[in-house]
């Protein structure tokens, strides 16, 4: 419990930073949403700068703004017509969130798989096979691989659609273009992590009471070959929401990561900064849950 | 028993001298590169790199087609008899190209105004490739001396508007790894300062600079990265920084170096900790070394392998990282060329009709074999520096 109350107020801190520094950005940039309307009378600009607080102080502007923020309310859009921030996150986060989990889903179970397999019948043809395969698969950059999986598997073979979202089929190469990196990178890890364990006293004991192998490396060796896999689980989490950004792109998905590179290159700054706080607070929550799954694999760690 | 003449005694001390000279002291460098030696993968590696990184400065030396210029590729007719497009997705092929600047005239024309113009050769030099420094120039020069206006042809093929693929990917190689250099250098400068002071100063100094470092640990930076390049890049604040001869390039050094700092810092924090405390540290001083040798024999190396190591496998994901940016549209934006705007070109123009697969296998490669070079050398040298395995 004090564990998360202290992982929760770290998380306030930090957010309040990004909070702080986006704004005063923000505010640093000449020009807000109504200095473009040229056509608009003096007066009336300023009784709409007055009714959205442009005239105040700096810092009733910020402490108003950090109000709202603290309500969950990230104010509108300054680029699209009718849309509130909030919207906008609303719109695209189950997106964002099924291809994720999606993904994540694909890299935990074929990157475990293998590098079980892999370590069961070391420097085996499979183990070669799926060694050779990780190794690409961490160099190769997620962009790439999906340029190439669409001209694969959607032009030459036809087994996908292109690009839309709504059908399940629409999922699959996106999340597997997604996943394909950290499930080698999770190959390799539990490829070393089995290897260790499979080594050690207690799968001896184990196979010396007369336990049955699939029952040894199920029940006994998993358990403990999981745990460097799962401790490089948050930082794979903090990569799939960065590498969202640019499958979206490439599928054309109407995501959290599409609209947020839409802010960014349309400077639409109160989305962009609402993002980034989705974003933080995201990756903060995934890792606080990362490490409490931890402690309940491994009994040896204490949550401080 | 013999007593103990002055004689004996320097005998004695001229056998023991004798000895510790045959015995030859290795350095730390010495031992680590003959260990990496033996490591072929990574040797292959450095080879590579080095090959590269050859290339990529002595880009303008190579005969290779223009990165911009549109119009080389020798026009041709369609089926039908009727003139081709000026040779765009060309797939890979060996067809001969020509510069058309060797034979150019160098004169520079005299108007009626008695004002001189640019000479055909220099505004072909322009068209074919745009600011050149002086250096390159040379080399441009000493290219078309050697090569003339032979050119390799399109063996990588070409791209939407007919440039030639190959030579765009090695004027990108320059920006590449010049990005990955620059900014792994700003990190560097940043995160060896800062830890060694937080290890070095201590006590509460050193837990609330660690702890800056958590926070900032534990925030998204690529979303933050592009929220302040978008600001950046308002009009205003724009003109405001080439005012001051900071172009969009330099920025992206800038901003890419102050974020991957944080694991250097924690890194060399680290091994200053643990150094101050060393007994070998301790046994220097006793034997009356000089904190300057100290220092300099002692702490730099042990630090500087750490640094190394280190450093070799930020550079790949600093790379990596302006790909992703340059790919996305906030990176670097044509007409500069990186192999991460490559790759953006060629999945933008993937379509159903055409399969244009040499826009992206081979930007794709460069990266990818680049990144696997660097990350084996890097693997590579954490061996070869270990200093448990000194003298295996």
């Amino acid at each position: 419990m004090i564990f998360l109350l202290k992982r929760l107020g770290w998380m306030l801190l930090t957010l309040w930073i990004v909070f702080t520094v986006s704004f005063f950005l923000m505010r640093s940039v000449p020009g807000g949403p109504f200095q473009r309307e040229k056509s608009l009378p003096e007066d009336v600009k300023r009784n709409i700068e007055r009714r959205y607080h442009f005239d105040e102080p700096l810092y009733k502007q910020y402490a108003r703004q950090l109000w709202h923020t603290v309500q969950f309310d990230l104010g509108p859009s300054f680029k699209l017509q009718d849309y509130t921030v909030n919207e906008i996150i609303a719109q695209g986060f189950p997106v964002s969130a099924s291809l994720g989990v999606l993904a994540m889903t694909f890299a935990l179970v074929l990157g475990l798989t293998a590098g079980v397999v892999s370590a069961l019948w070391p420097r085996g043809f499979l183990d070669v096979s799926f060694m050779t395969m990780a190794t690409l698969g961490i160099a190769v950059p997620n962009f790439v691989l999906a340029g190439l999986s669409i001209i694969v598997f959607v032009f030459l073979l036809q087994w996908f659609p292109a690009a839309g979202w709504g059908e399940l089929r629409q999922t699959i190469l996106p999340a597997l273009c997604l996943g394909a990196p950290f499930a080698a990178y999770i190959a390799r890890l539990s490829r070393t992590g089995m290897l260790d364990v499979l080594g050690q006293d207690y799968i001896r004991t184990a196979y010396a009471k007369g336990l049955g192998s699939r029952r040894v490396i199920l029940r006994h060796a998993l358990g403990g070959a999981i745990l460097p896999v799962v401790s490089y689980l948050g930082p794979a989490i903090a990569g799939i929401l960065t590498g969202s950004l640019v499958l979206e792109q490439i599928f054309a998905l109407p995501g959290m990561g599409s609209h947020f590179i839409e802010a960014a290159t349309q400077r639409d700054y109160t989305v962009a900064m609402g993002m980034v706080l989705v974003y933080t607070s995201l990756v903060y929550v995934m890792n606080m849950l990362v490490d409490i799954s931890y402690s309940v694999i491994d009994p040896r760690v204490e949550l401080k | 028993m013999s007593p103990i003449t002055p004689n004996n005694e320097i005998d004695r001390y001229a056998a023991l001298l004798d000895e510790a000279r045959r015995i030859k002291g290795v350095s730390l460098a010495k031992d680590a590169w003959r260990r990496l030696q033996r490591n072929y993968v990574a040797m292959g590696a450095l080879v590579y790199l080095i090959l590269l990184i050859l290339a990529a400065i002595f880009t303008p030396l190579l005969p290779l087609q223009s990165p911009i210029e549109q119009h080389l590729q020798p026009a041709e007719t369609d089926k039908k008899g009727n003139p081709a497009l000026h040779g765009q997705f060309l797939p890979p092929r060996a067809v001969a190209v020509e510069l058309g600047l060797d034979d150019a005239d160098r004169t520079r024309p005299v108007y009626d105004d008695g004002q001189e113009g640019d000479s055909p050769f220099e505004i072909r030099l322009q068209k074919l490739f745009a600011g050149l420094g002086w250096f390159d120039r040379m080399l441009v020069e000493t290219r078309l001396a050697v090569f003339g206006d032979w050119c390799i042809p399109s063996i990588c093929g070409t791209d939407n508007l007919g440039r030639d693929v190959l030579a765009r990917l090695f004027w990108g190689a320059r920006i590449s790894l010049m990005v990955g250099f620059v900014a792994t250098l700003v990190s560097l400068v940043i995160g060896v300062s800062y830890g060694a002071t937080a290890g070095y100063l201590g006590g509460h100094i050193d837990n609330i600079m660690m702890r800056i470092v958590d926070i900032l640990y534990s925030i998204p930076f690529i979303f933050v990265v592009i929220f302040i390049i978008t600001i950046l890049d308002e009009e205003s604040i724009r003109g405001w920084l080439d005012a001051r001869g900071i172009d969009r390039i330099v920025v992206f050094y800038l901003v890419i170096g102050a974020i991957y700092w944080l694991t250097m810092a924690r890194v060399v924090r680290g091994q200053v900790i643990s150094l101050k405390n060393e007994q070998f540290i301790e046994a220097a001083r006793t034997v009356g070394a000089s904190s300057r040798r100290i220092i300099f024999r002692h702490l730099v190396p042990n630090v500087l392998s750490v640094v190394i190591v280190y450093l070799t496998l930020t550079i790949p994901s600093v790379m990596l990282f302006e790909a992703f940016l340059s790919f996305l549209g906030l990176g670097v934006t044509p007409p500069d060329i990186s192999w991460g705007v490559l790759a953006q070109e060629g999945i933008r123009v993937i379509s159903p009709v055409k399969i244009y697969w040499w826009l992206i296998v081979f930007p794709g490669l460069a990266l990818a074999l680049t990144l696997f070079a660097l990350n084996f050398l890097g693997d590579g040298l954490r061996d070869a520096l270990d200093p448990r395995m000194k003298n295996r």
